[in-house]
């Protein structure tokens, strides 16, 4: 199969508003059930182990036309809440049997209660993770909190989730991860085979499809891609940071690339590579999905930096790792996690001479053309004076 | 020209010992370099203040530094330096008037320079913004940071594991740290103690929110709220002064219900009740006496509020318990309002409604606090839903004077009291 029919098959999935692909797996057998998740992270693998499709909720992107959703929230509020309850309130999202908002930001925490309040019949969970990563302090609160929703997607799946079907999902989700670090560090490597709209495009339908057809994909889409030959640019080469939430219009990522930049690394939808090693399959699988979160997990800004001299090193490190010559810092509008932590971003690159330039979108931004100037101007700047 | 109309305000035996204890407060913490004294810094929500002093160490609160920064009309200036030095125009102003203030010298409202901290103890309770806030500070100053994280009751409880959670933070974390850096052992019997004056001072303080249950209200539980949590959320609760403080101003409300009148004003007793509003969300502060006028010439009392709660909500039961002193701690923080899900909120505002015979809610939705804010709209909806009560909506901030439109909020108010009006008029009231 060619990238082009791959992607192309991403790009239904990822136009398609009403989740027709997720509603013919649930309809394909009686009893299925969906769960929903929103950014930036959720233990798959335990929806999984229960027999259950989990869904990437992202929002509405710049296709939707939000018309009830703006009456829920007030104009300083980011947009990716008021795009999804309108996906709730228009139907769009009526199959959907439970829904997961994990600790990001106040504005997706309090979603969760709105989403009770509107949504009285569906399963509805706050997913709280731990700040602190000692074993003995975070690790076992969060291995309880694993406990509860475990108990929780069992009671709405009507069957217990045995502790070998987690390993095995557990294993499952290793070799997706495996898979997406394999086409990340394609991109990073040589990043005009596999532009960043593709990449995106691939990553995007790992929200929507069951991860042993996202893992087949991916499969297809390495292969493809070094059948072909595809030229290459003058681009220099930078990371987008501060997009972990909010996703930023398809039109956004063409743009940074058609202005002259490679994106060699990224933060869009880090739940495909949250764990940054793989969990062990034998033992205590809760224990291990918990000492995975504590020890592996990426960073953003959702999470709490307990020393100064951490904030930004993962950063720096994907950097140095993807031999990027800049930083994009690219944050949706009135996102208090990236615009908090950016100014702290921004005096870590400086430190270490890394360019950097930022700019603010909406998941329905319209106007590219002070984006590319900008990002091209950017560009420029490398290839002449760094 | 424009007259000055600025009002001298009436000062009850109360509002004088508050005033002195906050004198008093600055005062050690701007003479740490000669009493050698430590200082931690923290928020509202979540404040151990017991704790910290515990410790011998002092509290400050950069929220509060706002909150007066932005009385004395000064947080503006701060929020703009802020945002020039790359702070984005959208973050929280609280955020950005604390950077701005230490950009100017960090003076405190006594005129003299606020100390660095020594610990700055975050409390992350209810506000996603309050992590990423202590991480800024801990950039600027390079002092040590302690987290103690308090799970969000996103299911409507306090579950054993989100308190056991908090408990062994304080032990295993926050309590070494505060040993670590004010050299200090910790003494639990201490605790113990300053928590038994929590509670009487807590005893007092819901008594008094309470008052306005009287219809009519000897209290204005919104504006003049702010200034009776003043002490139990701040650097005070676990005091003596605290204990007295509260003993006071009940003595003053006892007063006032025994003489039949109204709350205090800037310009004096109100004289006449003709609305009684429960409000959601944190006022106004740039211009906090303008807003509050806007009200009391109207005849509109607050008679209860959920900004008055945002560091403790007492009134529906909870006190520190000095014979459980860590597990107290830890619901405390866990309890605190906006660490409550929506539909505990929409559930408190609507028993309000029915408790306090209110008229209708009314929401001041802040631009700079999405804890708050996020969701209110559909909170409004559900209230009114329930208590068939009419609801409004305005839009201020906290400590940004540019988000504080003067003429739009008074028409919205002035709209909204002739909506309860004609609904009183409507055959379905009678």
């Amino acid at each position: 199969m060619a990238t082009a029919d791959i992607i192309h098959r991403c790009e239904e999935l990822y136009e398609d508003l009403d989740f027709t692909a997720v509603r013919n797996w649930k309809d394909a057998e009686p009893g299925r059930k969906v769960i929903g998740y929103m950014p930036v992270y959720v233990p798959r693998e335990l929806i999984h182990a229960a027999g259950m499709l989990p869904l990437g909720v992202l929002g509405g992107g710049d296709q939707l036309e939000v018309i009830h959703g703006d009456a829920y929230y007030q104009s300083y509020i980011c947009r990716i809440p008021r795009s999804t309850v309108e996906l709730a309130i228009t139907k769009r999202l009526d199959f959907v049997d439970g829904m997961l908002f994990p600790s990001i930001c106040d504005v997706i925490r309090n979603l969760s209660g709105m989403w009770k309040l509107m949504n009285p019949d569906v399963y509805v969970r706050y997913f709280d993770v731990p700040q602190n990563y000692s074993d003995e302090i975070g690790g076992e609160y969060y291995r309880n909190e694993l406990e509860e929703l475990k108990s929780g997607l069992e009671n709405l799946a009507g069957t217990t989730i045995s502790d070998d079907a987690l390993r095995a999902s557990i294993d499952v989700y290793n070799q997706n991860r495996d898979l997406v670090n394999d086409v990340y560090r394609l991109r990073a490597e040589t990043p005009w085979k596999a532009p960043s709209a593709e990449v995106y495009l691939l990553m995007r339908a790992g929200m929507v499809l069951t991860v042993e057809e996202h893992s087949a994909m991916l499969r297809d889409y390495l292969d493809a891609t070094l059948q072909e030959d595809r030229p290459q640019r003058d681009n220099c080469r930078v990371v987008v940071n501060g997009s972990f939430c909010e996703q930023p219009p398809l039109n956004l990522i063409k743009s940074i690339e058609m202005a002259g930049c490679y994106i060699v690394d990224d933060d869009y939808m880090l739940v495909t590579r949250w764990l940054q090693e793989p969990v062990p399959t034998d033992g205590d699988p809760l224990l291990n999905l918990a000492r995975a979160f504590l020890h592996h997990s990426a960073d953003t800004a959702a999470r709490y930096c307990s020393c100064d001299a951490e904030v930004g090193q993962f950063l720096l490190d994907s950097v140095t790792r993807t031999g990027a010559e800049g930083v994009i810092f690219a944050a949706p509008s009135f996102c208090d996690p990236a615009l908090l932590e950016r100014p702290m971003l921004v005096d870590r690159m400086a430190e270490h001479d890394i360019p950097s330039i930022s700019f603010k979108y909406a998941e329905n931004s319209g106007q590219m053309q002070p984006i590319r100037e900008q990002a091209g101007t950017f560009a420029d700047s490398i290839k002449l004076w760094s | 020209m424009a007259a000055n109309t600025q009002t001298q305000a009436i000062k009850e035996s109360s509002m004088l010992k508050q005033k002195e204890m906050i004198a008093a407060n600055y005062d050690a913490l701007t003479s740490t370099a000669e009493s050698g004294r430590k200082v931690a810094s923290t928020f509202v929500p979540g404040n151990l203040n017991e704790l910290i002093m515990c410790f011998d160490m002092l509290n400050n609160l950069p929220e509060i530094n706002a909150i007066n920064n932005g009385m004395r009309k000064k947080s503006g200036a701060m929020i703009m330096d802020a945002e020039k030095r790359g702070h984005s125009e959208d973050v929280c102003t609280y955020v950005k008037a604390d950077l701005g203030m230490m950009s100017k010298g960090n003076v405190a409202p006594n005129g003299k320079p606020m100390p660095a901290p020594d610990l700055l103890m975050l409390s992350y309770t209810g506000c996603f913004t309050f992590m990423k806030w202590f991480e800024l500070l801990r950039h600027e100053y390079g002092c040590e940071t302690v987290m103690l994280q308090v799970p969000y009751e996103g299911d409507g409880q306090i579950t054993r594991n989100m308190r056991d959670y908090v408990v062994k933070q304080l032990k295993d974390v926050v309590i070494p740290a505060f040993e670590r850096v004010s050299g200090v052992k910790f003494d639990i019997d201490r605790l113990r103690e300053y928590l038994k004056q929590s509670a009487a001072a807590e005893d007092d303080l819901v008594w008094v929110l309470e008052s306005a249950k009287h219809v009519r209200s000897p209290i204005d539980a919104y504006f003049g709220g702010v200034y009776y949590i003043g002490p139990i959320f701040t650097a005070f609760r676990g005091t003596q002064d605290a204990v007295d403080y509260y003993r006071i101003l009940r003595g003053e409300i006892e007063q006032r219900i025994a003489a039949g009148q109204g709350p205090i004003t800037p310009e004096g007793d109100m004289p006449e009740e003709k609305f009684r509003l429960v409000v959601e969300g944190p006022p106004n502060w740039t211009s906090f006496r303008d807003f509050w006028k806007m009200f009391y010439e109207e005849g509109a009392v607050v008679v209860a509020s959920t900004y008055t709660k945002v560091g403790g909500v007492y009134d529906q039961g909870f006190r520190h318990d000095p014979e459980h002193p860590l597990e107290s701690l830890a619901d405390y923080c866990l309890g605190c309002y906006t660490n409550r899900n929506l539909p505990q909120r929409v559930d408190l505002l609507s028993q309000y409604v029915d408790e306090y015979k209110a008229d209708g809610v009314l929401i001041n939705s802040i631009k700079s606090c999405n804890s708050f804010s996020a969701g209110q709209l559909l909170m409004m909806r559900e209230i009114e839903n329930r208590s068939g009560k009419p609801a409004a909506f305005i839009e201020t901030d906290l400590v940004d004077p540019r988000y504080f439109s003067a003429a739009n909020v008074k028409n919205r108010l002035e709209s909204y009291f002739q909506m309860i009006e004609q609904r009183r008029k409507s055959p379905a009231a009678a």
